[in-house]
């Protein structure tokens, strides 16, 4: 491949995990909830500005849903947090109690700004 | 009554080898594979590594008679025959916890692979595996930080992290080195690292070396918005510079250093870690040496103690090969030490090559590293075998992509994000691999790039030293 072929990259803000994907779609979403019910974690949700995102604190939207075993509960709260927060980054975190970590964690929705 | 001195030389099994001791909580336990001379019973050679590794000397001396050597004598406690191997075998030694000092895998190592190894009565002699104490586990300090303080520092969650070693390792100024530097995490790495060749050579002093890259990991940090690192080689050739080497690091406010364990030494692994518990600072471990050590299948020590003793000694990630990339690694006997790396109980398991339960209590884990001859199409494979309490490194593998290093990191990156998010949905990624990564690259030219440069490449070779199973 000739030099003059090759792609220029742009550096782009992204948001850790998932962020070089694209947006995942709502039954995307639901899988990966899934996934954190299914290993036993518990789901919970945090919201912050995009100008402070590079916190490691990020607002908690109320507490997490602490033995929830229905998918749907945490789509209506991350709705919800949404529709509160329409300029916010929404994230959606699985508390692992074991290792005291996060199995998982990556933002859904991202804020208008 | 006590007992009467005997000059003289007696066999040492009668009094090392004690085939009806049952051993204790507190004992240090060994396995090592015994060959010996011809003509030499197993029971005399075996009790000769118990002697010769704890009180034991050639000859009897009186002043043994002052002491309690009951006590203190390690014992052949028991023999195996190693499958498939009908010339050497396993002999298990338990030694008092007193006969080291605490907090030191130096002095534990001088007594178990010191002398012994040298012994004339031994054709062969390899450590195969140690059992700590939980009781000495907790005289020794360990990784500085641990897989869970290491995530919440640079937020990392619910993945492996991707690194990638800075290319050429050799002869590159300090300027183009943290432009090498810049791009790399700029497309999506979260790590890069020195090449543990790279110390303070006259191409680049290490001065000059970590502010170009402190400007460049401070850069790419602002720009994408994600914390990143790089892997500061402060392996030097005295601890006083070591020492000013990592705290010139933490003046930049680098958050990683790295040493090489064994070039390094023990002592100076230990100091270190004690240094960064003290001063927030994250260790990388690299492991040049160790196949000088542990490759022979009869002789040396097994890798398996070695990570045991870096765990110990203090350390947040280590390296412990690819299993599929350019170096040596059977897979069940790398996950044997992988666990001991990370988990808080590994059970015995012949099959992975672990001879001990080992309760490592609230020891911190430590991030196996894979690195060395990997690429984009081993992805699925290296999210399978290292799970998420990894750091995959891409070194040619993200710098040798023809658009460059930013774009060969993005490709990284998307492969690993498609690869966990697959798992995840329950799809079996190591089957599924090229239609996760053709999927994947739809979506990232990348992706699609890289795939394309790097098809046809493997490294298909037999593992040297293999466990030992019929």
């Amino acid at each position: 491949m000739s030099i003059y072929d090759a792609g220029d990259f742009q550096t782009t803000q992204t948001l850790e995990t998932f962020g070089f994907l694209p947006r995942l779609t709502q039954e995307e979403v639901h899988d990966q909830i899934a996934y954190i019910i299914a290993q036993g974690w518990t789901p919970a949700i945090e919201h912050e500005h995009p100008s402070k995102s590079f916190n490691h604190y990020w607002t908690m939207w109320k507490l997490p849903f602490f033995g929830e075993q229905q998918l749907s509960k945490v789509v209506e709260e991350l709705e919800s947090c949404r529709r509160a927060y329409p300029d916010h980054h929404v994230r959606l975190l699985g508390y692992d109690n074991y290792t005291q970590s996060q199995g998982a964690a990556f933002v859904v929705y991202e804020g208008r700004s | 009554m006590s007992n009467t001195y005997q000059a003289g030389v007696k066999d040492y099994r009668e009094k090392y080898w004690t085939p009806d001791y049952v051993p204790l909580d507190t004992d240090l336990l060994a396995c090592f594979k015994v060959t010996g001379q011809p003509g030499v019973p197993r029971e005399e050679v075996a009790a000769a590594v118990a002697a010769e590794s704890s009180t034991g000397t050639w000859s009897t001396v009186w002043s043994e008679l002052l002491t309690d050597l009951e006590y203190y004598k390690g014992r052949a406690y028991r023999i195996e025959d190693v499958p498939g191997d009908s010339e050497s075998f396993y002999a298990f030694v338990a030694y008092p916890i007193d006969l080291f000092e605490e907090g030191s895998v130096v002095n534990v190592l001088t007594s178990l692979v010191g002398n012994v190894f040298g012994f004339k009565a031994l054709k062969h002699l390899r450590l195969e595996d140690i059992r700590f104490p939980i009781a000495y586990i907790k005289t020794c300090n360990g990784p500085p930080a641990g897989i869970q303080v290491e995530r919440d520092r640079l937020n990392k969650y619910g993945r492996p992290m991707l690194g990638a070693t800075i290319k050429p390792k050799l002869g590159l100024s300090a300027k183009n080195y943290g432009r090498a530097v810049y791009e790399c995490l700029r497309g999506g790495l979260d790590l890069t690292k020195d090449d543990e060749n790279v110390n303070s050579q006259p191409f680049m002093r290490w001065q000059d070396r970590f502010e170009f890259v402190a400007e460049a990991v401070l850069k790419a940090q602002d720009e994408t918005g994600e914390r990143k690192g790089h892997y500061l080689n402060v392996t030097a050739s005295d601890p006083e510079q070591m020492y000013e080497r990592a705290e010139f690091a933490k003046e930049l406010s680098m958050p990683i250093i790295m040493h090489d364990f064994l070039t390094g030494g023990f002592t100076a692994n230990t100091g270190l870690a004690r240094w960064c518990r003290k001063n927030n600072m994250l260790l990388h471990i690299h492991r040049a040496m160790h196949a000088v050590i542990d490759r022979h299948p009869k002789h040396g020590i097994h890798f398996r103690v070695l990570a045991k003793c870096l765990r110990l000694s203090g350390g947040d990630h280590l390296h412990t090969g690819t299993v599929v990339g350019k170096l040596e690694g059977d897979r069940n006997s790398t996950l044997g030490f992988v666990d001991q790396l990370r988990e808080s109980f590994v059970p015995e398991d012949r099959s992975r090559g672990v001879f001990f339960d080992q309760d490592w209590g609230s020891m911190p884990g430590v991030f196996a590293v894979a690195s060395g001859g990997i690429h984009v199409w081993h992805m699925p494979a290296l999210v399978t075998i290292f799970g998420d309490d990894s750091v995959l490194q891409f070194g040619g593998g993200t710098q040798g992509h023809p658009w460059g290093n930013a774009a060969g990191a993005a490709a990284n990156r998307v492969a690993l994000e498609a690869s966990v998010k697959a798992r995840n949905e329950g799809r079996e990624i190591e089957r599924e691999a090229r239609d996760i990564l053709v999927e994947a690259a739809k979506h990232s030219p990348e992706l699609a790039v890289a795939m394309e440069t790097w098809k046809e490449i493997k490294f298909e070779f037999e593992t040297v030293d293999k466990l030992d199973v019929n």
